[in-house]
């Protein structure tokens, strides 16, 4: 019926574009695929393209200075994807991101500074208890959901910043410093790799288990998920813990990594710059917001030359991502990847 | 009795910030995270009219007024329009906004502009002098807080009661299909709501700037300070937002009478947690319970 026709013939038709998938697609579904190469290769070349990109790009950057860099974006990746699991996986908007990162990073610190433990126990109390800490706090919003959730969970890091500023806590805007740093670049730049490898890939299995199902009936309908007994707190609280381990790691890495801990942890910056990420790279996919936060974090460094301007730029980027793309990066290539498609004729 | 004085000031000050954010959230259930930003804008484009153009304060105050409104109906015409009816987006989008607002105020060097750095932007103040009752000293300015912020909640009573577009916008409030339905353009009336929440933003940094400098962090806290009254008052509910701005303003000023500045915070901390777990939809949240607590 549809007649297919090249674009150029088709401009001043009435015209759309059909996607199918392509034939190596549908063969790769069930466990066939495993009896060719090309077939094995399809699938598993975007998960090894991402892996080996990751473990290879620390050791083609030039100097260290770009090395570290590297290590502040696989911060925001990890700050991203955390999100992106609560928002789109749970239907938890949490936009305090720069409150996990407040905390892990005050925790950790805090411990080194005053009590001068090692850093192989500072960053995972500061993880675990960090994530117990910010649970604990967020527990009574847990209740409340899309936008109350978000709008309440935006005010904690301000709050937080004005308390320790007035009470002159934790040294008050001088900060704590020096903290201890890693021993070596390569373990601190490699250890955020592996980290955000294993939250990417883990969270990604994590909710094709039984609990992810549950976390999918709780952003798409929580009544139903009520209605099979299920407490959905409890299984709030689960998946608030997991999201904010990964922000309060990213935390205690921030702390070790610069050597100082100050509200500056607690700055707007790792609020938005994740939601930018995870909105250019493709909510949802959990790979695209590291994709993204990959892509940004290096870009607004090129930009630290123009001062205010690129805080400026990133939000233009932004709201032109949420207008006019709200699909993101990540979903655009993975339908490349996956369809063809091609005009017909209405 | 000076601290119940300040505190009904301090209250009056947090219900008009928070006024306008409620507003447009009551009616066209959009979270302005702009409104801060707005608020800042207001307080530069008077400054820069009266130092620079050298009109008179009166002028441009009501032209920087106009301005605002006409700011905040862009935003929802161009931007907002887009992503109405997703929060997550609709959050998004506006803080970018404000960001974008408050960092580029800020910007320095592009073109010659030297950006809004500094202790020296100062609005003058309405009328200079202090009055002395009963022993507490109180400067006009602070008394004409009070007085302007009861005003102005009268008109607002008068022109959501009386109007017809008032009277729209507390239909689309209620039930935004059946308003549709009665034909009354919801984009329309979310687009008046925007521009007149806006113009609440300005109105309240006319009144408030006087007694500080105009700074682009305030934007940050005005934001802040607007959410915390909405969650404890419920968002969107007129009479939860003044109470709650009352109760916050004069609760505020006694902690610090006692305690120091640093238990202010905690103790909006302390309220909203407390709020939450009590009554999640706030002092007079009208949202139907479901839709927001499960």
């Amino acid at each position: 019926m549809f007649e297919t026709l090249r674009g150029e013939e088709l401009k001043n038709q009435e015209r759309r574009k059909e996607r199918l998938d392509r034939g190596i697609k549908a063969r790769t579904e069930g466990l066939y695929a495993i009896q060719s190469w090309r077939e094995v290769l399809y699938l598993i070349a975007p998960r090894a393209s991402l892996i080996v990109g990751l473990l290879i790009l620390p050791l083609v950057l030039p100097g260290l200075y770009w090395q570290r860099v590297l290590a502040l974006a696989g911060v925001y990746a990890l700050l991203a994807v955390s999100f992106d699991f609560l928002a789109e996986r749970v239907g938890l908007v949490c936009i305090g991101g720069a409150f996990m990162i407040g905390v892990g990073g005050y925790i950790s610190g805090a411990l080194n500074y005053y009590l001068k433990l090692p850093i192989f126990l500072t960053i995972p109390i500061g993880t675990f208890g960090g994530a117990l800490l910010c649970t604990l706090l967020w527990l009574p919003c847990l209740p409340l959901r899309g936008i109350y959730f978000a709008v309440v969970t935006f005010m904690f890091p301000f709050l937080t910043t004005s308390i320790i500023l007035a009470g002159n806590l934790f040294e008050g805007t001088e900060g704590l410093s020096p903290i201890v740093g890693f021993p070596n670049i390569w373990i601190g730049i490699y250890l955020i790799i592996f980290i955000l490898l294993l939250s990417i890939f883990g969270l990604r299995r994590l909710c094709g288990e039984d609990i992810g199902v549950v976390f999918s009936g709780i952003k798409d309908n929580d009544q139903a998920v009520l209605a099979s007994a299920i407490n959905i707190t409890r299984i709030k609280v689960y998946a608030l813990y997991i999201g904010s381990m990964i922000g309060c790691f990213s935390g205690a890495f921030v702390a070790h990594f610069s050597g100082f801990v100050g509200v500056s942890l607690f700055a707007v910056d790792f609020s938005i710059m994740p939601i930018a990420a995870c909105i250019m790279g493709g909510p949802g996919t959990l790979a695209g917001p590291a994709l993204g936060a990959l892509i940004l974090s290096p870009l607004s460094e090129l930009l630290r030359g123009f001062g205010q301007l690129r805080v400026v730029l990133y939000c233009l980027v932004l709201i032109g991502f949420i207008l006019f793309k709200p699909e993101g990066l990540l979903n655009w290539i993975s339908r490349k990847y996956h369809q063809t498609e091609h005009w017909v004729k209405v | 009795m000076e601290v119940i004085i300040y505190g009904i000031v301090n209250g009056m000050t947090f219900v008009l910030m928070a006024i306008g954010f409620s507003f447009v959230y009551g009616i066209s259930r959009l979270p302005n995270f702009a409104h801060g930003a707005l608020y800042v804008v207001t307080g530069f484009i008077t400054w820069s009219f009266i130092n620079n153009a050298g009109l008179p304060y009166l002028l441009s105050i009501i032209f920087s007024l106009i301005i605002v409104t006409l700011a905040g109906t862009a935003i929802y015409q161009f931007v907002m329009i887009r992503v109405r009816g997703m929060p997550i987006s609709e959050i998004i989008v506006s803080f970018a906004i404000a960001l974008a607002i408050l960092e580029g105020l800020r910007l320095q060097g592009i073109g010659g502009f030297k950006g809004f750095i500094g202790p020296g932007y100062v609005l003058p103040r309405f009328m200079d002098g202090v009055l002395e009752t009963s022993g507490v000293t109180i400067d006009f300015q602070r008394l004409f807080i009070i007085g302007f912020g009861l005003i102005l909640l009268f008109l607002m009573w008068l022109f959501t009661h009386y109007s017809k577009i008032g009277l729209s916008l507390r239909a689309m409030a209620q039930n935004e299909r059946a308003a549709l339905m009665l034909g009354i353009n919801s984009d329309f009336m979310a687009n008046i709501a925007l521009g007149i929440g806006s113009a609440l933003a300005g109105l309240a940094a006319i009144v408030i700037m006087p007694l500080g400098n105009v700074n682009c962090e305030s934007g940050y806290s005005v934001l802040t300070t607007a959410i915390a009254v909405c969650v404890i008052g419920g968002l969107g509910s007129w009479m939860g937002t003044i109470l709650a701005g009352l109760i916050l303003g004069i609760a505020t000023t006694i902690m610090s009478a006692i305690g120091g500045t640093m238990w202010n915070n905690v103790l909006i901390f302390g309220l909203i947690i407390l709020i939450l777990i009590v009554r999640p939809s706030g002092l007079f949240g009208k949202q139907k319970e479901l839709e927001e607590r499960v």
